[in-house]
């Protein structure tokens, strides 16, 4: 029997998972699946095999965007010149308590 | 490629920050990642072969439970790595078919038979304590996603070369027949394990580049030495023995010397002529092509549910 490849049918996913409750999920990888709760279970098997999650997120790869690494100079510099950002940046005298 | 790129790579290398996938990087970077990286994908999945022979004759309910996680780690561990590699920008089909084709090789120790129980436990022990020793410098792998990949792999890893060395430590504290199965176990896989390091370094030129890159840390032959070291102690907590009459304590290198390898095998396991070659490529094979109707029918229950009034799947919520 001939199949046509897998992933022309079966979309990617991307998988996010919460590790305890308290935390955010975060990225923990990407599979195919041919729907969200096939991509649900597969990710159960292959990255909770060991309590790591007690929640789990899959989104279609296809609906993430990114930013462009070639034009983080620019894209970011908007943040490098803005030191009175940070707390450090104000000069108070040291017998100052509590601030 | 610019020269303002190359420097820019050159200089992250330099100061360990890691490539990422959207990031430029050299053509043979590239090339040299999808080699290693599906190769290293496909080895989890054949390596699946050999133990999954012993699955239905395990000698317990608990060694058969073991087994069976260890093998489905396996596969996990393939599929992070095809993952990690499809980053690189090549399909999982293109991986799968030069698997299928023989164009990409798996690692050369899966084409040697499992021929009793106690080859389970000398895999985990010796196959896995080579695979460990390889794989945990790969966790600081310049290329990010492959590093990542490593470090989920790594802590898994653990496991499997532990109940490997608990089936022989069983073994050698059995009979005279489970003694003998135990050593033979061993005199059998430990040539090939020492192998798993790849040829010496004055033999492999593409190790040099891969430490360049930082995709490597350590050449094969430290790798090679680290392994027997530990391993001649270990195998002392079996009272067994290793079969190199060579292996001997070296004052002055603070580490054990060991025979000649036998590189003529290695290299034709490499080639295709080893024991079970042919037999792991059709398996293979076999398996994917009579999984095809599972993949095209799942594909057709999804795309028949997209037309339908309700777009979310039966036990799924939106987050």
């Amino acid at each position: 029997m001939e199949s046509k490849p897998h992933n022309e049918n079966w979309p990617l996913w991307e998988v996010f998972i919460r590790a305890r409750q308290g935390l955010d999920h975060k990225h923990a990888g990407s599979l195919y699946a041919a729907d969200a709760r096939m991509a649900v279970e597969n990710a159960r098997d292959v990255y909770t095999r060991r309590n790591e999650g007690i929640s789990i997120w899959v989104v279609e790869s296809k609906y993430i965007h990114a930013s462009n690494p070639s034009e983080s100079d620019s894209f970011y510099d908007p943040a490098t010149d803005k030191v009175y950002r940070h707390p450090s940046f104000y000069n108070l005298p040291d017998e100052l308590k509590n601030i | 490629m610019s020269a303002r790129e190359q420097e820019i790579f050159d200089q992250k290398i330099e100061e360990e920050i890691r490539i990422e996938p959207k990031d430029w990087m050299p053509d043979d970077y590239r090339k040299m990642l999808i080699r290693q990286m599906s190769q290293h994908a496909h080895s989890e999945i054949v390596g699946m072969l050999p133990e999954g022979n012993w699955i239905t004759r395990a000698p317990s309910l608990r060694r058969k439970a073991t087994l069976i996680a260890k093998v489905q780690d396996e596969a996990g561990h393939g599929l992070y790595l095809y993952s990690a590699t499809e980053t690189l920008g090549i399909t999982r089909e293109e991986t799968i078919e030069q698997l299928h084709s023989g164009k990409a090789k798996y690692s050369s120790i899966f084409n040697y038979p499992t021929l009793t129980w106690a080859d389970i436990g000398a895999i985990g022990w010796l196959v896995d304590g080579a695979a460990i020793m390889n794989q945990v410098p790969l966790c600081r792998a310049s290329y990010g996603p492959y590093a990542r990949a490593m470090i989920r792999i790594c802590k898994e890893e653990s496991f499997h070369q532990r109940q490997g060395f608990e089936i022989l430590l069983v073994l050698s504290r059995g009979n005279e027949a489970q003694k003998a199965m135990c050593q033979d176990a061993i005199n059998r896989w430990w040539w090939p394990s020492l192998m798993m390091f790849g040829p010496n370094d004055d033999a492999s030129p593409n190790s040099q580049r891969s430490m360049q890159w930082k995709i490597k840390r350590f050449s094969n032959d430290e790798l090679r030495q680290k392994f027997v070291d530990v391993c001649v102690e270990q195998v002392k907590t079996l009272e067994m023995s290793l079969p190199d009459p060579k292996i001997k304590w070296n004052e002055e290198t603070g580490h054990y010397e060991f025979g000649e390898i036998n590189w003529d095998e290695f290299y034709e396991v490499l080639k295709g002529n080893g024991p079970c070659n042919r037999e792991r490529i059709e398996a293979r094979k076999k398996a994917h092509a009579e999984g095809a109707w599972v993949r095209e029918a799942a594909a057709a229950y999804a795309s028949k549910n997209k037309y339908s009034s309700n777009t979310i799947p039966h036990g799924i919520q939106t987050a």
